[in-house]
């Protein structure tokens, strides 16, 4: 393993600053919970982590093949860490299949723990193995460990009474006890969990703790392993935690916004990967008063959202990309009506159908530019899983206060990834609300489209209002009154001044930050959930002695007021993205700055060590 | 608006105009429908505050503009769906949705069966003219086949909808039908209508006069009504015709049709029964007349009360939080497993 020290600590156990642990095997072997439960337990012991679950988009591929392969990656530290690490350093494989798929993102020297009963010759043949891996020699560049973890799994459930056949289900039990051994995590809150999560099926949890403990024992008893390792909690700043994905701090988000506006909450949404979770989520707290209805369709989701905040309640819709191509209409519509508004779109691959259930950052200029007519929208995005909840507070807040429709991008890596996550002390979190118009605004008049000189936005006033009576609509209106109007003149200005609205917030949002100084030679710009990546290649480069600056955008419309000074501070920019090019586009035409690109598109973050290499050879040019 | 004896504030008529010019054709249907609803709006008790009509595109729909309530003039076909929003978030107001036969039955289709399914509280009403007014003049999907527009110059292809079996078929739990130049008889279907607890759906036949004149008139002018427009009346036996010479019968298989009432027994008569739960002698009924040049029921062809789903929305809020207190957010944000670190 790379990253050991090696003076050995009293116990025996062997420290460890880091781990990169992949759990991988066929999409039913239970691969994304037993690394949730490693998640939590590492959460709970107190080290940092980042994680990054992988699965197919079919719901069970055809068992045993490459294309089944689901796999959970999972980064520990004693230390801050923000990626959730570009190599594995263990790779648990429970079938041929998840060790092929996955042998190319090792290192040499790797560790890799492999189910033997899994490499008969049917399962070989379905992974495309022409000979077993385990006998060829092709594999000596790794550690191998050959363990049985199937037949010592129903050998271990046998006394409880399980079948075989379901005893065998537990086996990802077994591989999480005999990784808890290894990195030497307590058991206790892995059976409590699974006491709870089981309670009403006592055989299924019986069989599952019985495995985890023989995959413990066995760590302990057998002669594999000379030595279990150990890492030390990170040195956090002090209070409560959790860990959290991004879709439910995304959830968590919107509520605290709903709940500091003092508007109640409609949610509509269609299900959709990697969205849908967000959904499950808000229907299990209605006692928020959150109003979830799951529509017939995207089109219709956003139009329920839009209804809601014209009868005066927060209205929220989510999606993921294709799902946003559909809402585009309604979402002119919103700018039109100048309605509060949040889409949350959990960015996927694409184009169309594209890849479900892996991360991209291609919605970007979508988020900007996809609807007709000139239809400007406030675009935020998250950059951590935890973040998400600061992210989706701050899209409610703008919402309000300007009465505009927002898109809040996150994406599957944030949605399905976790972290450990600071509680926020949620009685400090700021008061949004704003209020409703109750009184005509014009002498004895109401005019709808009567702007705050301020912030631009229009009066609020919902119906059940006597005197305020209005009528709204997509067609062009007045300036004021909101009248139906096709005065050339009136358009030019009402274009303008819906520009200018959304331009106006601009004055409103911090300043981006940058971490580095002025005058370094390369400034890395980022946004949405390359931060963490981004983070780690640019330490690794002043590691390296270079003076290199990264700043991360959470506001791409507006952009931060200082965003053309801050680019024009270096002589060189790096743009890092998920897609093939967009925010440098946006900065390149909008700065006249010779961004350079970084991209890719293979569903998967970035390695750090990409974003490192790429800064050295801008700095060598 | 006046306080009449009691104290109590009447509106009328004057109290739901908005100031808006009315600019339909002159000579167009919805004028007579617009001036039915404002003169219906002030004897339902309701105020304009607490009115809300929301359309989607199409001649129809610019009726919301008309209206002194509050009101959203949506995009194509995605009215029920903004209603549904309005409606779902407040369920004190009473929320009206305008659409024509292309917005809600061609683009926007999906949204109208599945809010009548759930049975959303809203009082829909579909003015269908069979064919597209506002892009002047192309076929609509209630268009008669052969029909010549500018789109269909060798006769329409497109089998039309039978907008009360699309109805009855997405399991609407209130289903009428009227026509523009009865406004006796509009009235009565849309106060019944909005006195629906559920969604209520509205089909009138509205005469566009510029781009399809006389669609209904073989049916709905004066002299031919009494032997062309079968009313429905609940517990009645359906009759119609000069001294009600006509009646309507089932077959053995459910199938409605017309005989002559001297020819049939009294008992064979069908009784029309609204609150059927089964909707398929109502569904029979709507089919009755393959086009509007035969004779055809107008009415109430259903009413039946079942779970409404806005109520049904709210009884669950009311439950999780008598089941678990008002919601705490330090609680929320710090479920589940945690841990302390410190400092």
């Amino acid at each position: 393993m790379s990253a050991h020290t090696r003076d050995a600590p009293p116990n025996d156990a062997e420290s460890l600053t880091r781990v990169v642990i992949r759990f991988a095997g066929d999409s039913g072997d239970g691969m994304q919970l037993t690394g949730d439960r490693f998640t939590d337990v590492s959460a709970i012991f107190g080290n940092d982590l980042v994680t990054l679950p992988n699965y197919p988009a079919e719901i069970r591929a055809p068992a045993g093949t490459i294309a089944g392969v689901s796999s959970f990656q999972v980064h520990i530290s004693d230390h801050d860490i923000t990626t959730p690490g570009d190599v594995p350093n263990v790779l648990v494989a429970m079938n041929p299949a998840a060790l092929k798929a996955n042998l190319g993102d090792l290192s040499s020297g790797a560790t890799i723990l492999v189910n033997t009963d899994a490499f008969v010759d049917r399962n070989l043949e379905k992974a495309g193995y022409d000979t077993n891996p385990l006998e060829d020699g092709s594999l000596d560049a790794y550690t191998i460990f050959e363990i049985p973890m199937t037949s010592i799994t129903k050998k271990a459930c046998e006394p409880l009474g399980v079948k075989p056949r379901d005893a065998e289900r537990s086996k990802n039990y077994f591989a999480l006890g005999l990784i808890s051994w290894m990195y030497s995590r307590p058991t206790e809150p892995i059976v409590a969990w699974t006491e709870e999560k089981f309670a009403k099926k006592e055989l299924v949890r019986d069989a599952n703790i019985a495995a985890f403990k023989a995959g413990y024992n066995f760590g302990e008893t057998a002669e594999l392993f000379d030595h279990p390792f150990e890492i030390s909690p990170a040195p956090l700043p002090a209070g409560h935690y959790r860990n959290v994905t991004g879709n439910i701090a995304t959830t968590y988000g919107l509520i605290a916004g709903s709940q500091q506006a003092r508007l109640p909450m409609v949610y509509a949404s269609y299900p959709i990967t990697p969205a849908s979770d967000i959904l499950h989520e808000l229907s299990r707290h209605k006692n928020f008063g959150v109003r979830t209805m799951q529509a017939e369709d995207e089109i219709a989701a956003a139009g329920v959202a839009i209804g809601s905040s014209f009868a005066g309640q927060l209205g929220v819709t989510a999606t993921s990309g294709p799902g946003v191509d559909l809402k585009g209409e309604a979402l002119g519509l919103a700018i039109s009506l100048e309605l509060p508004l949040v889409i949350v779109n959990v960015q996927r691959g694409g184009p169309s159908t594209g890849l479900p259930t892996k991360t991209e950052q291609s919605d970007l200029m979508l988020a900007m530019y996809g609807r007709h007519g000139e239809a400007p929208m406030p675009v935020l995005a998250a950059r951590s899983p935890s973040d998400c909840f600061d992210a989706a507070f701050e899209a409610v807040r703008i919402a309000l206060k300007y009465r505009t429709p927002v898109m809040l991008l996150t994406d599957g890596y944030l949605a399905n990834g976790s972290e450990p996550w600071l509680l926020p002390d949620v009685d400090t979190l700021p008061d949004i609300s704003v209020p409703f118009t109750t009184e005509p605004n014009d002498g004895d008049e109401f005019l709808p489209y009567l702007r705050d000189p301020e912030t631009l936005a229009r009066p609020w006033a919902v119906p059940g209002t006597p005197g305020l009576m209005h009528r709204i609509g997509g067609l062009e209106k007045e300036d004021g009154t909101g009248n139906v109007n096709y005065d050339p003149d009136n358009h030019d200005h009402m274009c303008r001044v819906r520009a200018a609205k959304v331009a106006g917030i601009a004055s409103d949002i911090p300043p981006l930050e940058v971490n580095g100084a002025d005058g370094d030679e390369l400034l890395v710009l980022s946004w949405g959930s390359t931060w963490g990546v981004v983070d780690a290649g640019v330490r690794r480069a002043r590691t390296r002695g270079h003076n290199v600056a990264h700043a991360h955008l959470r506001y791409l419309n507006p952009f931060p007021e200082n965003l053309g000074a801050v680019l024009s501070a270096h002589p060189k920019v790096l743009v890092p993205e998920m897609n093939l090019g967009q925010l440098s586009k946006l900065v390149r035409a909008e700065f006249l700055v010779d961004a350079q690109s970084l991209t890719q598109v293979r569903g998967v973050p970035f390695h750090a060590e990409e974003i490192e290499t790429t800064i050295l050879e801008m700095l060598d040019e | 608006m006046s306080d009449d004896s009691t104290g109590s504030v009447k509106f009328t008529r004057k109290d739901f105009q908005s100031d808006q010019e009315v600019r339909w054709c002159p000579g167009c249907g919805d004028y007579s429908v617009l001036t039915a609803v404002q003169l219906l709006l002030p004897d339902l008790d309701v105020a304009p505050e607490n009115t809300v009509f929301i359309s989607g595109i199409g001649c129809s729909s610019r009726f919301p503009y008309y209206m002194n309530t509050y009101g959203i003039h949506s995009i194509h076909g995605r009215a029920p769906a903004v209603a549904t929003g309005v409606a779902i978030a407040r369920p004190d107001l009473d929320v009206w949705v305008i659409t024509g036969d292309g917005d809600a039955l061609s683009i926007g289709g999906n949204h109208l069966i599945h809010t009548l399914r759930r049975n959303v509280n809203l009082t829909i009403i579909l003015f269908n003219n069979q064919i597209y007014g506002l892009t002047k003049g192309q076929y609509s999907p209630t268009s008669e086949v052969g029909k010549v527009t500018k789109s269909s110059p060798l006769g329409s292809v497109d089998f039309p909808f039978n907008p009360l079996s699309v109805a009855l078929g997405a399991e609407a739990s209130f289903v009428a039908r009227t026509h523009d130049m009865d406004r006796n008889h509009m009235t009565e279907m849309f106060r019944r209508a909005h006195d629906h607890r559920g969604a209520a759906f509205v089909e009138v036949y509205q005469n566009c006069n510029v781009f399809n004149d006389g669609a209904f008139a073989e049916i709905t002018s004066r002299d031919s009504r009494e032997s062309m427009l079968i009313e429905l009346r609940h517990g009645e036996p359906v009759r119609f015709g000069e001294n009600d010479s006509l009646c309507v019968v089932l077959n053995e298989y459910g199938e409605a049709s017309v005989a002559k009432a001297d020819e049939v027994e009294a008992s064979r008569i069908l009784v029309h029964d609204e609150k059927r739960r089964d909707p398929s002698v109502a569904f029979s009924l709507s089919r009755l007349a393959e086009h509007p040049t035969q004779p055809t029921p107008i009415g109430v062809f259903r009413a039946v009360e079942r779970l409404v789903y806005d109520d049904e929305l709210e009884r669950q809020l009311a439950q999780a939080s008598a089941e678990r207190g008002p919601g705490n957010l330090a609680e929320l944000v710090g479920s589940g497993a945690t841990w302390e670190v410190s400092g």
